[in-house]
């Protein structure tokens, strides 16, 4: 496994034939347990924040009434929506514990966490990638080498700590107007409303359309990848999908020691089940707002 | 002393001013008159001699201090009764006085001859309140006159029988200080008398043998009904009418064998029962119509009219538990004919009920019913349809079409979808019966019994119909606050000050009634959530933009999914009682808005209550803080949606492409492999 190919520079070189006895039925773990299990509670939270959410913001649309009292009323998909709105802070709060704990124990510094190789932080390889991507797009060149995470992986990465703030501290206040208009003017609770609404329908339009695309429904992923539920993925899809993380690896002879046993058929089914239930949700919820702007505007 | 005097002087005067007149030789007659006079004052007691001073129209005495003319017309008094009597003869304390006689005399007591009536008037109620002391009780003289009294025979007389009305009526007319100040029964009896049997009989045909007032109450023994000894108490009235009526009891076959009548008339009808007092009228009491002789043929099942063959049978039994039960047939088939066999066939006319319901019988005649009856329309409902015949029953008995929980379904009749008032009715209003009777009012009558609730008459009132659009009706949108007050009369209150109230409102655009928002027949509970959320749209109607406004805010939302707990309308504005916020009153005025944002949110402070409820992003002008706001987000948006838009489009046939020539490799690797 450690052995060095030296015709691996271009993606479609990669010879299956030579690395599969030695991942012995094994795949790539990307994503660690925590992780997988965070991104879960958030894939329930965000959908119930945009489920209850969306009846409010579609409030003239029959299908809001239809979803309003199938959560037992607005009062109750209101209780729903704070819920939601505190397991969502709450993943948050566990990232950033994860991110300090990583580190303490993994990268001792901040800056070698921060500017590393698989840091989430955008940098000048970034930038290059989505120039040569848009190359790639235009038939203007190759296809980039991307690393571990890519310009659009960090973009969604970054653009939940933007929403989260946002909406998060919107919310608050409309959950607590009482309490924050003893500082601020009333009209703020107004300008609150219009943010908070609006860039929950940014980041529920963004993440059932551009995200959905980018990690489920781009042909190569066709129509979902679970990578994000089972953490693992094939050494061949890493190959093909991350050639410089690959190389890294393969260089610095951690392969190895990044594979694991794929999960039996029984729980990748369970994960499928569950993956289609959020895919129909978002898409539901796209074909709802898609309908209540273009038919049903007030 | 003083008095005397004067009038001595006065004599003298007028003595010298007579003789300036005369001749001398007149002159010294007059002079040995004087002289006589002067000479023998005891001895003038003649009716000329009182003349002498009493003659002078001018001449002036005093009563109880008061001026008052002593003067006495010769030829009136010689003419009336007491002509041939001496004028001491009635002013007894003047019997041998000097004259000219002292002022204040005694007042003449008629019952020095006329005992026995002086006897009964001082027993009766004028008797009794002239002891009493009150100044507006007669005395013989102010029926009788004075020196000017005159039979009752002599058609001069204020008490002959023409007259007699015109003098009780000086007191007893409407308006005058007897009729206002002291307790009588009766009212208009002037009025009434003169239209009634009696007073045409006496007035406008002058049978001086027609009935005046005195004949019924006695000249002089004038008691309330209420003494056992008046000629009008109960137990003596029948004895009253007979004086003329002699026969009556023969015609009244209700009295057994004619002898009940003055026996025990406790226990029957007393005259007064049927025949009002003052109003006694021919119309209704034809002679000899007892119901007896009607039913006779008419309670045969199978009678039926010779005229058009319609079934004229009745009921014995529905007659007797009907309201007019105790009205005899003649009293509304008037025109029966006591002389012929079949009394009924003069009548020519249908029943008229306003001949005793008058004021009812006017309101129907302007009312759409009555309208359509008057135009001969076979679609208008005369009395009978709604109040049926015989068979009458008051609005108060349940068996009655008139009972509140009946009025529906008598509407109904016509009213229903289909029926004929429906296919008439060209309004905005359908299924009323449907729709009333899933009402509130409806459920309250039908469902819970109440016969207090609203039914149809209780708005539309029931003989007053009138379709909406006349001032008259009860249900014109100018009216209808007093009409829903009549009951909900504190949230008329409440309306009236309200702005939306016409004395109050400053538009001239139309403003809401009642039935705007709470519609006419299908009027809800107000704590129902359909009429909660119904609200909305009905303020919406008049209130556009800013209904339309509030539907952006939670508030406005949470309403729109259907739910009732968020503030609506009427939560801060109030529901009857709104005002406009510059008035101090308005819930939302400086002075309340914030005690009624905390009705729900009880931390509400002064800045809270600044959150804009009406607020719009489509308003730069008003509102720019969330106009911006709006575009900066829609600008986030949109700028974020083409660039992935774009990144995605873009991507995906190459990536198609991509996936396409990767296929492809590992075909070919797998043949190979294979090979």
């Amino acid at each position: 496994m450690t052995t060095n190919e030296p015709d691996t520079t271009q993606e479609s070189q990669a010879s299956p034939a030579l690395t599969q006895p030695e991942t012995g039925g094994r795949e790539f773990v990307r994503f660690k347990r925590v992780n997988r299990i965070l991104h879960v509670i958030m894939i329930v939270s965000f959908m119930s924040l945009a489920l209850t959410g969306m009846t409010l913001k579609f409030a003239y649309t029959g299908w809001a009434a239809f979803l309003s009292r199938l959560f037992g009323g607005f009062e109750s998909a209101g209780y729903i929506h704070r819920l939601a709105a505190l397991a969502m802070i709450g993943i948050f709060v566990a990232h950033v514990v994860d991110i300090v704990r990583m580190k303490r124990h993994l990268y001792k510094s901040w800056r070698a966490l921060l500017l590393g190789p698989d840091s989430m932080v955008f940098n000048k390889r970034d930038l290059q990638e989505l120039i040569g991507n848009f190359k790639w797009f235009l038939g203007q060149g190759p296809r980039p080498q991307y690393g571990r995470w890519t310009y659009w992986e960090k973009f969604d990465y970054f653009a939940v700590f933007w929403g989260i703030a946002v909406i998060g501290s919107t919310g608050l206040t409309l959950w607590f107007p009482e309490f924050f208009t003893r500082f601020f003017p009333g009209w703020l609770l107004n300008v609150a409303t219009i943010i908070h609404s609006d860039e929950a329908l940014l980041a529920v339009g963004f993440i059932f359309t551009v995200h959905f695309f980018n990690t489920h429904l781009r042909p190569e992923k066709f129509p979902m990848d679970i990578v994000v539920f089972t953490g693992r993925m094939s050494v061949e899809d890493l190959k093909e999908d991350k050639p410089a993380e690959y190389e890294a690896l393969v260089k610095e002879g951690k392969l190895e020691e990044s594979l694991a046993e794929p999960y039996p058929p029984s729980v990748i089914r369970a994960i499928r089940i569950f993956g289609w239930t959020a895919l129909s949700i978002g898409f539901s919820i796209v074909i709802w707002i898609i309908y209540a702007m273009l038919f049903a505007y007030q | 002393m003083e008095r005397g005097h004067t009038m001595k002087s006065v004599i003298q005067t007028r003595i010298y001013r007579r003789a300036a007149h005369g001749t001398v030789t007149a002159r010294f007659l007059w002079l040995a008159g004087f002289l006589a006079v002067a000479l023998m004052p005891a001895v003038g007691q003649e009716k000329a001699d009182c003349l002498v001073c009493h003659g002078d129209k001018a001449l002036e005495g005093t009563r109880k201090g008061k001026k008052i003319s002593v003067y006495v017309d010769e030829k009136k008094f010689d003419g009336s009764i007491h002509g041939a009597l001496s004028c001491v003869s009635c002013h007894t304390d003047l019997e041998g006085k000097e004259l000219p006689h002292a002022d204040d005399l005694e007042p003449v007591k008629c019952g020095t001859c006329h005992a026995h009536e002086q006897e009964l008037h001082a027993k009766s109620l004028h008797g009794r309140a002239i002891e009493r002391g009150d100044a507006l009780a007669p005395a013989c003289k102010d029926c009788h006159g004075s020196h000017d009294v005159l039979t009752a025979k002599d058609s001069r007389s204020p008490v002959s029988p023409l007259q007699v009305p015109y003098l009780c009526g000086r007191c007893h007319r409407e308006g005058s200080p007897v009729a206002l100040q002291r307790k009588i029964h009766q009212d208009h009896i002037l009025e009434n008398f003169s239209e009634s049997i009696h007073g045409e009989g006496l007035l406008k045909k002058g049978l001086i043998v027609a009935p005046n007032c005195a004949s019924c109450h006695t000249p002089h023994s004038i008691l309330p009904h209420t003494d056992p000894a008046s000629s009008i108490a109960r137990a003596n009235i029948a004895k009253t009418c007979t004086k003329c009526h002699a026969q009556i009891e023969i015609v009244h076959r209700k009295v057994i064998r004619g002898e009940l009548w003055e026996k025990e008339s406790n226990m029957l009808p007393a005259c007064v029962d049927c025949h009002q007092p003052h109003k006694v009228r021919k119309v209704f009491y034809t002679q000899g119509m007892a119901d007896k002789d009607c039913l006779r043929c008419h309670e045969k099942p199978g009678i039926k009219s010779s005229k058009d063959g319609r079934s004229v049978a009745v009921s014995p039994e529905e007659l007797g538990y009907s309201r007019h039960s105790k009205v005899s047939c003649s009293q509304c088939h008037p025109e029966v004919s006591v002389s012929h066999l079949r009394p009924c066939e003069t009548i020519t006319k249908k029943v008229e009920c306003s001949s005793c319901h008058a004021e009812i019988g006017q309101q129907y005649q302007v009312s759409m019913h009555g309208k359509l009856v008057a135009k001969n329309d076979p679609n208008g409902p005369t009395c009978k349809e709604c109040h049926g015949t015989h068979g009458v029953a008051g609005k108060l008995s349940p068996a009655s079409p008139t009972f509140p929980t009946n009025i529906p379904l008598l509407c109904a009749r016509c009213h229903r979808e289909g029926q004929k008032a429906a296919m008439r009715y060209a309004g905005a209003q359908h299924e009323i019966i449907e729709h009333y009777t899933e009402s509130i009012h409806g459920k309250g009558l039908m469902k819970s019994g109440l016969t207090v609730t609203a039914t149809c008459t209780s708005c539309h009132s029931a003989h007053n119909v009138l379709p909406k659009n006349d001032s008259l009706s009860t249900v014109n949108p100018r009216n209808v606050p007093q009409t829903c007050g009549r009951c909900h009369h504190g949230i008329q209150e409440q309306f009236e000050s309200s702005i939306h109230a016409l004395k109050v409102g400053k538009t001239d655009k139309p403003l809401p009634v009642c039935s705007d928002c709470h519609t006419a027949h299908t009027i809800r509970r107000a704590d129902e959530t359909g009429f909660k959320l119904q609200i909305m749209a009905q303020c919406g109607r008049c209130h556009e933009a800013i209904a339309k406004t509030y539907f952006d805010t939670y508030h406005g939302k949470v309403s729109q999914l259907g739910y009732t707990k968020t503030a609506k309308c009427y939560d801060c504005h109030g529901a009857h009682d709104i005002l406009p916020i510059a008035d101090p009153r308005s819930h939302l005025s400086r002075e309340r808005v914030v005690s009624t944002c905390q009705k729900c949110h009880p931390g509400a402070t002064r800045r809270f209550a600044g959150y804009l409820t009406h607020a719009t992003h489509h308003d730069p002008e008003k509102y720019p803080f969330l106009f911006w706001t709006f575009w900066g987000m829609t600008s986030l948006l949109v700028g974020t949606f083409v660039i992935g838009g774009v990144h995605t489009l873009l991507w995906l046939p190459r990536a198609l492409q991509m996936q396409r020539q990767r296929r492809k490799e590992r075909g070919q690797k797998q043949q190979g492999d294979t090979k």
